[in-house]
């Protein structure tokens, strides 16, 4: 549903069939609407007739990168003669994403059902929950599920009386964006400050406490059960566009649309229809000038990419972008992009961790420089130096939080460039007191 | 542990206080924290649980109180230091008995958050960001993209989220807070 609003006819909705109803949340509630059959289901099957089922559905991971699933999986040691261990990424924290916070507010036993099929898969015998520490409500319904779920031997030393045991352990973190990236998040975990390790090593050779780990983020983890219990192959025929994008994304929408929330479509939907017929269109008198689709780590998209934008992995970066976290930031006429990008910039400067050169100064010096255009004060030569800032700030560092910062800088120039030069002609007024 | 002297105020230039040092690791949070034990393979991992209990229970994370950390998980006191400074919500200062946090990010700024920010610091008193109101009430900071975008302002006080706040909305809102 386009939660808050009632669910729009449009809508495909699986993962959030019961966002709104209260009653999903409780064990009994959620067994009652068919919970905890995938996973009885799952347990029945050998571990890599699971991750067979996960291949074949073609679910790619839902936290930005897209990478498959079931293939992720399988990366695993085949033996578990060392602890493995499941995380599941509950640190949303990409700008213009607010989906995983629905999830775990009012599906809790969906997630942690998916992330026992998941525990299963890999042979983890502890499964990390690591959710973001502003989520204190998500937090302590998170914490409910989970006690209910030991109480009622879906978890702890005899999963459903499988033999298997399985253990949950939600973590808070503390205020980082850059513990979603996968390995600053396994270090958190390990009570260190949050810095994205060099790789390989592979998470899934030496993850948390140096052992192996798969990462995973809680949609991604959500639409696990409905593919255990529908099938591989029905959630395969979810795809209107094309075939290496299946089943349902959540999209939040935020901006300045008419009803802003979280809307679930099968992959391959127009972004036209998304926009204007469930979102119920711009505000009043407002005409679309920019979409951010996955996220604010991507490219800005222009309207006339928006326009002919289909919303599945292939159709996002065919318009121009990535499908990312599927965060999608509405602008319209009203916006000045400047200013919005300079936010943006200002963002990944504070939330740098401050290891890579090229990130810690390109970050801090991008804002600067944007700082400096608004406030009327930008030299001809800014624009350039951006872009030269921008080119260093790609490709070259441990993570990719220094190329999320570039992306829109770089597209923004590209795309809106009059904006940029109203600023240095003084043609327009500053946007900011002093640089 | 040690018998050093808790700075009772960092913040407004008041002076120190000498009072000695009061364990947060005993009794029921002690039990606590040993209950999360068998959850991590390592007593390192117990840091970032460790500290959420020391701001409960303290309002703030203070030097001691590091040293205190470090001594229960067996880990240096500059070590504690570095994890707890790397993250923004762990307070290294005392605050107001109110922390406001007001997102700020592209999203909710192009939807107007910054003038509910205006009004909650016309509200509070507090002038300006980071600064505790002068009756001791209020603290109130910026806070980058608090995963709620599309219900702009979403604002946080203490550990309470509010969604959709507008500057008509700040005085019955904040009123809840004495
Ligand atoms: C800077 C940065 C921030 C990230 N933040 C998140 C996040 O908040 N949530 C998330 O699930 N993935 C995030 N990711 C992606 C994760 O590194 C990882 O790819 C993902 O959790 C894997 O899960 P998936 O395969 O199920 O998508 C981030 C990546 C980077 C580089
Ligand atoms: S940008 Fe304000 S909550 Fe995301």
């Amino acid at each position: 549903m386009g939660f808050p609003y009632p669910s729009d006819p449009r809508e495909t909705v699986l993962l959030s069939k019961y966002f709104g109803d209260a009653g999903a949340r409780s064990y009994t509630g959620w067994t009652e609407r068919g919970g905890y059959e995938g996973v009885k289901t799952a347990l029945g099957m050998a571990p890599e007739a699971v991750v067979e089922e996960m291949k074949a559905s073609g679910l790619r991971g839902r936290g930005g990168a897209g990478f498959p699933t079931g293939l992720k999986w399988s990366l695993m040691p085949k033996k578990a003669d060392k602890p493995h261990y499941l995380v599941c990424n509950a640190d949303e924290s990409e700008p213009g994403t607010f989906k995983d916070r629905e999830i775990m507010r009012w599906t809790p036993h969906a997630l942690i059902e998916g992330c026992l099929i998941a525990a299963h898969a890999i042979r983890a015998e502890r499964i990390y929950i690591y959710i973001r520490g502003e989520y204190t409500e998500p937090l302590a319904i998170m914490e409910r599920a989970v006690a209910e779920a030991y109480a009622n031997g879906a978890a702890g030393e005899n999963v459903f009386g499988s033999g298997t045991r399985i253990d949950v352990t939600l973590h808070r973190g503390a205020g980082a964006y850059i513990c979603g990236e996968e390995t600053a998040m396994l270090n958190s975990l390990e009570g260190k400050r949050g810095n994205p390790r060099i790789k390989p090593p592979y998470p899934a050779q030496a993850g948390v406490f140096g052992l192996p780990t798969t990462i995973n983020n809680v949609e991604t983890l959500a639409a696990v059960p409905h593919i255990m219990v529908r099938g591989a192959a029905w959630y395969k025929s979810l795809s209107l566009s094309n075939p290496k994008s299946t089943g349902t994304k959540l999209i939040s929408v935020c901006g300045h649309v008419a009803r802003p929330g979280n809307y679930e479509v099968t992959m391959g939907t127009p972004m036209r229809e998304l926009i204007y017929d469930m979102c119920g269109g711009m505000r009043p008198g407002r005409t679309l000038k920019a979409v951010i689709p996955g996220g604010s780590s991507v490219p800005i998209m222009n309207a006339e990419e928006a326009d002919r934008c289909l919303l599945d992995y292939e159709g996002v970066v065919a318009a121009g972008s990535m499908l990312g976290s599927a965060g999608m930031i509405v602008m319209d006429d009203s916006t000045d992009m400047v200013r919005a990008i300079w936010r943006l910039a200002k963002f990944y400067a504070h939330e740098s961790c401050a290891q890579c050169t090229q990130c810690r100064e390109g970050t801090a010096w991008t804002t600067k420089i944007l700082e400096r255009i608004l406030a009327g004060l930008g030299k001809e030569s800014d624009l350039q130096l951006l872009l030269d800032l921008s080119e260093n700030m790609t490709g070259k560092t441990i993570c990719v939080l220094s190329d999320s910062c570039a992306a829109p800088i770089v597209s923004g120039i590209q795309k809106f460039r009059g904006e940029f030069d109203a600023y240095l002609a003084k043609a327009r007024t500053p946007a900011m007191a002093t640089a | 542990m040690s018998l050093k002297s808790e700075q009772t105020s960092a913040h407004g230039g008041v002076p120190e206080t000498t009072a000695p040092y009061q364990p947060v690791f005993v009794g029921a949070a002690r039990a606590e924290l040993e209950r999360l034990r068998p959850s991590y393979p390592t007593m390192q991992a117990l840091l970032l649980p460790a500290l959420w209990i020391i701001q409960r229970e303290r309002g703030w994370i203070s030097e001691a109180a590091m040293a205190e950390a470090g001594e229960v998980l067996k880990l240096t006191p500059a070590y504690v230091k570095g994890v707890v400074t790397f993250y923004t919500m762990y307070h290294t200062h005392p605050v107001g008995r109110h922390f406001i946090q007001v997102c700020t990010t592209s999203p909710c700024s192009i939807c107007g958050s910054e003038e509910t920010l205006a009004a909650i610091l016309r509200y509070t008193g507090c002038g300006e960001l980071g600064a505790t109101s002068s009756d001791g009430r209020f603290t109130v900071i910026e806070v980058e993209c608090l995963g709620a975008c599309g219900f702009v302002t979403p604002i946080m006080v203490d550990d309470d989220f509010i969604e959709s706040v507008t500057p008509e909305r700040v005085p019955d809102i904040l009123a809840r807070y004495p």
